[in-house]
């Protein structure tokens, strides 16, 4: 499992790139789209919609199931990732690159975990 | 009690992710995913553990006696060495089970039923048979692979001779281990079912793996496969409150027989069973209502991504046999996706 030291984690799976102090980029997890297999749907968030930290923003949809995505941080929807809307398999191939949403004024992001932490979350999951 | 089939140490060692289905631990799926087993199976070949499956034997004077009024199906002009699908129905027309039926013999049948089923299935039969029969749940006699895929037939054929027809066995051996081998399967693709003793399972498994042309599959493409070949699965497209007209399978049904369920089945306003090309964005799957200009017309029965035909398809069970190219909508959770009636099957391989 691949967890990049520079980025910050969700309980819930989803990774947080901060691009400056209030805005950053949310993706899922290599552990996220592994648990998920196949992506074949993205239903990505509307730009301007407010995102608030531990609730639903989108989803995402394997062959099995349909998931949730949470926003791991609260604030505002400023770009949304189109590129996965033909291409949902970018997730799989490539979790860390494939962000779903950009977000700007960000609060609530005191509880984010770093690798470390987070790779203690899914190795508990795990067993 | 979750139980394991004799290749569970060959599931974990593939890395197959174990879950729990109708009580046996398996393989949803191999690290290469879902779509990959999918396509393998479409394009090459692929190898499933259907060991799972129960298994029960009809032998005597009676048997054919028996099956003919227990199951939807006439076996009467069924030939030693063939094989034919049924269905076994409650009184009202609800289904039991669907299964297949070998003859072994004139007075010989092998009957296959799905997993979930099987207690429910052997304490129905127990309860109906009648006369000069000896009958036998012998599930555990058995274990059974899934060969499936356009080479499967060059694949197995190093091994030994294979039944020629769709829907034919032979009882042969592969590598010195009994087995039978018959055309048959549950992924709409050429391909072959093997039964064999537990113990030679893991043996029979690995060596056809051996093979590089063959990847192992697990239930995740098991269940997209079937779906795209539009083929009913128990507790989807039938269950105890539908009966095998209203999910399309007449040809499996012979009302001029005498059999537990025509009456049942005759007394029935009959719904249909349509298949959905999803024409929206999003992802159908089953347990979704069905909209026709606003009026609830029924609802999904399975529902996913067809990793061959790229698409979202669902089938759903419905109050009128609608035309191919009717509009309708899905409501998946909260939001109306729409779809087209499509002809069923959605993939038919080439002859």
């Amino acid at each position: 499992m691949n967890t990049p030291k520079e980025l910050k984690y969700s309980k819930t799976h989803e990774w947080v790139r901060f691009t400056s102090d209030t805005e950053c980029e949310v993706g899922l997890t290599d552990f996220a789209q592994d648990a998920l297999g196949d992506l074949v749907f993205v239903n990505l968030p509307e730009e301007g919609a407010e995102a608030v930290k531990d609730e639903t923003i989108c989803d995402v949809e394997s062959v099995k199931a349909v998931s949730d995505v949470y926003s791991p941080v609260s604030g505002t929807v400023c770009a949304v990732n189109e590129e996965l809307l033909d291409s949902p398999e970018l997730i799989n191939n490539d979790p860390y690159g494939a962000w779903l949403f950009k977000l700007k004024d960000v609060s609530d992001a005191e509880d984010l975990l770093d690798a470390e932490a987070y790779e203690k979350v899914c190795e508990e999951e795990e067993h | 009690m979750t139980l394991k089939t004799p290749l569970y140490e060959e599931h974990v060692a593939l890395k197959g992710r174990i879950v729990d289905f109708a009580g046996y631990f398996l393989p949803v799926q191999y690290p290469g995913g879902v779509i990959q087993e999918h396509m393998a199976v479409r394009e090459k070949a692929g190898l499933f553990d259907v060991s799972h499956m129960g298994e029960v034997a009809f032998k005597g004077k009676d048997a054919l006696k028996n099956l003919n009024y227990i199951l939807t199906n006439d076996y009467t002009n069924l030939k030693i060495g063939r094989v034919r699908y049924g269905v076994m129905c409650y009184e009202d027309g609800g289904c039991v089970d669907d299964l297949i039926v070998y003859r072994m013999a004139e007075d010989e049948f092998f009957v296959v039923v799905n997993a979930s089923n099987r207690m429910k299935d052997v304490a129905w039969m127990k309860e109906h048979i009648t006369g000069e029969v000896e009958f036998k749940d012998v599930s555990d006699e058995y274990a059974q692979l899934a060969l499936q895929g356009p080479l499967s037939g060059d694949i197995l054929g190093q091994y030994t001779e294979l039944p020629q027809k769709y829907y034919s066995f032979i009882t042969t051996q592969i590598l010195g281990k009994d087995v039978i081998v018959s055309q048959t399967g549950y992924t709409g693709e050429y391909g072959f079912e093997i039964y064999c003793k537990p113990e030679d399972a893991p043996f029979l498994w690995n060596e056809i793996l051996k093979d590089e042309r063959v990847i192992p599959c697990g239930l995740g493409a098991r269940d997209t496969l079937r779906l795209e070949a539009s083929m009913p699965l128990y507790g989807h497209e039938m269950d105890e409150t539908v009966s095998p007209l209203e999910t399309g399978l007449d040809f499996g049904v012979k009302m001029n027989k005498e059999f537990i369920g025509r009456e049942g089945i005759a007394a029935r306003k009959n719904r249909h069973r349509i298949g959905i090309k999803v024409t929206g964005r999003g992802i159908v799957r089953e347990h979704c209502d069905v909209y026709l200009n606003g009026q609830k017309i029924g609802h999904t029965t399975s529902g996913t991504f067809l990793p061959y035909l790229k698409g979202a398809y669902a089938m759903a069970l419905v109050d009128e046999a609608y035309e191919p190219g009717t509009v309708v909508e899905a409501d998946v959770r909260g939001r109306k996706i729409e779809g087209v009636v499509t002809v069923l099957p959605f993939y038919k391989k080439e002859k």
